[in-house]
């Protein structure tokens, strides 16, 4: 467990801008309890200082997780979200897509949002740009990124993907074995 | 003829027509009723359907009828026309409830009818002979299910009136060996674990707690407070076309789930971790516990993380929980557990949990859920009933021991500082034995009432060990009494060891004690007094071991009577 270097910050701050945008300043500098950013075997895990302080005793190979798992570094150097991720994310997301209660279950499944499937969207979304997907019930379902812009999605007929599929809580159930 | 009336529900036992006198209603079963119920091997003793629906006095069922000739059919038919009506969602509570209500009466009736037919009849039950027990044993002669069960009902009644049942000739022990035999073929398990089971309870509660081995408990969830609330979360299942109910009075997350159009581990509720699939006894130990926001709370075998989550819930997110599991497999459905639930203050990590003081210490609740042998939980995992050997109760409850020392070493003594042990096994020496063990170890450590209100109390004695009176503050729960999985859970108040623990107990001895009315004196060792009587006592012990017959005045050597010296120390402490 250490804390990121300068260049694996940019790549998770970045990564976590495409959905939260400026509200990423609320992620780093909290009101209520200092929160962290920390590296542990390839994961990054955003978890409060008191917590971390403490999970210092366990010791490198025992330690499974600890707070929140944002994603893991590949071993190409890119980073990548987990579903994990989701309740940060959803929390603050800029741009939302509400799916309908049709929709869930083909999401949950891995596939991408059609337009059939669209319940709401947030105003002036622009395109590929990074949204959090929720039932019509607010309950957040996953993330991804658009395909089109709100104003293009007027125009789609019913089969046209309008959110490309990145995570979704579904992966909890079918990738248990690699998630962690 | 009588005899077989008493337990009437096998096919072979369906012959009898209608009678037309009220005086021998036990044995008019007709046919019907036996199609109805594929399950005539069902081995309720309290609650056999068919033996109520023949009695002409039943307590409380509230359609009483004269007796006519036809009347036990009519009965059925009522029956059928009650099932044919669809259950929905509209009916299903008020259905329940009667079925309920149903089957209490049943069971009075039931009660009543065999004290009744008891009174009246004389045994024709005979033991099998010692040839014919061999040749069971040994395979070559099997016996019909039937008539086994037949023989378990037999022995269990000579056993509850031995004098007035008993053949004259026949000891108890010869009964005890026969029903045991009998329990064991007939539910599969083996001779040891069907012994260790029988030995926990009177002998007709012991068949009820094997029957309900064979019978699966509720499907139980736990609303995951961190996301949702219970009346929420019921709402949207019930939109999905599950049909649940609050598990009880005693918990404000359980919903107990009877039916569903879905797979319930796989909405999207669950998904997005609005609740955990859990048994119900394992929302005890937790709530024994009772986690305060903002504590250090250590669970040391926490996968796949059902308690884990209800402590993080409980805190609110507050505090840390270090989830412990010794299985490097498991901890990664623990950690998705976790993530899932969304509790952000907790470390997972993968110790063996007896590693834990020196891991880190310093909680402020620790709770132990012990690896048992699984007794509790036969109706889930059957293969107990034949792979437990004496060999893995001694193991296991060493590790126990071992884990719940631990465990008391890991908190902070202070007035809140709480060890909660808990095991889904029934047996006594995994559960009252180990809390024996760790009160007489710890000084500090007292047992402190759980805070459940229901369950049995733990023993305070068995079978020639006292626990003493403080165990009756532990709670079993069995899967008859309770309808949840068998569990045990003991809450432990750690108070700071050294002198005050010292001198608390010291008092409370001499309170047990005080009828002696003596000033108490200063104790001490006479030890000159004392060398000579183990002097001699150790040398009878070495005679008797080697076989030598005792002489009053015989010489001891000097070697011996130095050693003694040293041990006598070592002994006295």
């Amino acid at each position: 467990m250490r804390p990121l270097t300068e260049e694996e910050s940019k790549a998770v701050f970045s990564k976590l801008a495409n959905y939260v945008g400026k509200n990423l300043v609320h992620l780093i500098d909290r009101s209520d309890t200092p929160h962290c950013f920390r590296l542990h075997r390839d994961r990054v895990y955003y978890v409060s200082e008191s917590l971390m302080r403490l999970a210092v005793s366990v010791a490198r190979p025992n330690l499974v997780s600890l707070g929140t798992c944002l994603g893991k570094f590949s071993k190409s150097g890119k980073f990548r979200l987990h579903i994990t991720a989701l309740d940060v994310l959803g929390q603050y997301a800029k741009h939302k897509v509400w799916i309908k209660p049709n929709g869930e279950m083909p999401f949950l499944y891995g596939n991408h949002v059609v337009k059939a499937h669209l319940g709401r969207i947030t105003e002036d979304t622009p395109e590929h740009q990074g949204v959090v997907v929720y039932s019509m019930n607010d309950t957040p379902l996953g993330f991804g990124v658009t395909a089109r812009s709100t104003l293009d999605t007027r125009k789609l007929d019913p089969t046209a993907i309008v959110v490309f599929h990145q995570a979704d809580v579904g992966e909890y159930l079918r990738d248990e074995d690699t998630l962690f | 003829m009588h005899k077989k009336s008493l337990f009437d529900d096998s096919e072979e036992e369906g012959q009898g027509e209608y009678d037309e006198g009220g005086e021998a209603d036990e044995f008019d079963i007709d046919g019907d009723d036996n199609f109805e119920r594929p399950e005539a091997q069902d081995m309720d003793f309290l609650s056999s359907d068919e033996e109520a629906d023949s009695l002409p006095t039943k307590p409380t069922k509230p359609t009483k009828k004269p007796r006519f000739a036809a009347s036990s059919s009519d009965d059925d038919d009522d029956d059928e026309e009650a099932e044919e009506e669809p259950t929905t969602a509209r009916n299903i509570e008020a259905r329940s409830r009667a079925l309920e209500a149903k089957a209490i009466a049943e069971r009075a009736a039931d009660m009543a009818e065999a004290a009744a037919a008891g009174a009246g009849e004389e045994t024709m039950f005979a033991l099998p002979s010692a040839e014919q027990q061999e040749a069971e044993a040994s395979g070559s002669a099997p016996v019909d299910v039937n008539e086994l069960q037949l023989r378990m009902r037999e022995c269990v009644k000579v056993l509850g009136d031995f004098k007035k049942f008993a053949a004259p000739n026949r000891s108890r022990s010869e009964y005890v060996q026969q029903l045991l035999a009998d329990i064991a073929s007939y539910y599969g398990y083996n001779a040891f674990l069907a012994e260790k089971l029988f030995d926990l309870f009177p002998v007709a509660e012991a068949i009820e707690f094997f029957e309900s081995n064979e019978l699966p408990r509720p499907v139980t969830i736990r609303t995951n407070t961190l996301r949702t609330r219970r009346r929420e979360l019921a709402q949207a299942l019930i939109n999905r076309g599950v049909n649940l109910e609050p598990i009880g009075k005693w918990s404000k997350v359980g919903l107990q789930v009877f039916e569903s159009s879905v797979p319930i581990g796989a909405t999207p509720e669950y998904l997005a971790g609005h609740y955990m699939l859990q048994a119900a006894s394992s929302f005890l130990p937790v709530i024994a516990l009772d986690p305060q926001p903002g504590e250090r709370v250590l669970d040391m075998a926490s996968a796949p993380g059902g308690k884990t989550t209800y402590i993080s819930a409980l805190m609110q997110n507050t505090g840390v929980v270090f989830a412990n599991d010794a299985n490097k497999e498991r901890t990664k459905g623990l950690t998705a557990n976790v993530h899932r639930l969304g509790c952000r203050n907790v470390v997972v990590c993968n110790y063996d949990g007896r590693e834990f003081p020196k891991v880190m210490g310093g909680f402020d609740r620790v709770l132990l859920d012990a690896p048992c042998s699984g007794t509790g939980v036969i109706s889930k995992d059957a293969s107990v009933k034949q792979n437990k050997s004496a060999r893995d109760f001694t193991l296991l409850s060493h590790l126990q021991k071992q884990l719940i020392l631990c465990a008391i070493d890991s908190v902070t003594p202070s007035s809140s500082a709480t060890v909660v042990y808990s095991t889904c096994s029934v047996t006594v020496d995994e559960n009252e034995s180990v809390i024996a063990y760790a009160l007489r170890k710890r000084p500090h450590v007292r047992l402190v009432d759980t805070g459940l209100e229901f369950g049995r109390e733990g023993f305070k004695a068995f079978r020639g060990k006292t626990f003493g009176e403080e165990m009756g503050k532990t709670r079993r729960f069995y899967p008859h009494v309770n309808n949840m999985d068998g569990f045990f859970v003991a809450k432990l108040r750690v108070g700071k060891p050294g002198k005050r623990a010292e001198q608390a107990r010291e008092e409370s001895e001499d309170e047990q004690g005080g009828d002696v009315g003596l000033p108490l004196e200063k104790m001490a060792f006479d030890d000159e007094a004392d060398a000579e009587l183990i002097r001699e006592s150790k040398r009878k012990y070495l005679l008797k071991h080697k076989g030598i017959k005792l002489r009053p005045k015989a010489k001891v050597d000097a070697a011996l009577c130095k050693t003694n010296g040293k041990d006598a120390e070592s002994d006295e402490e």
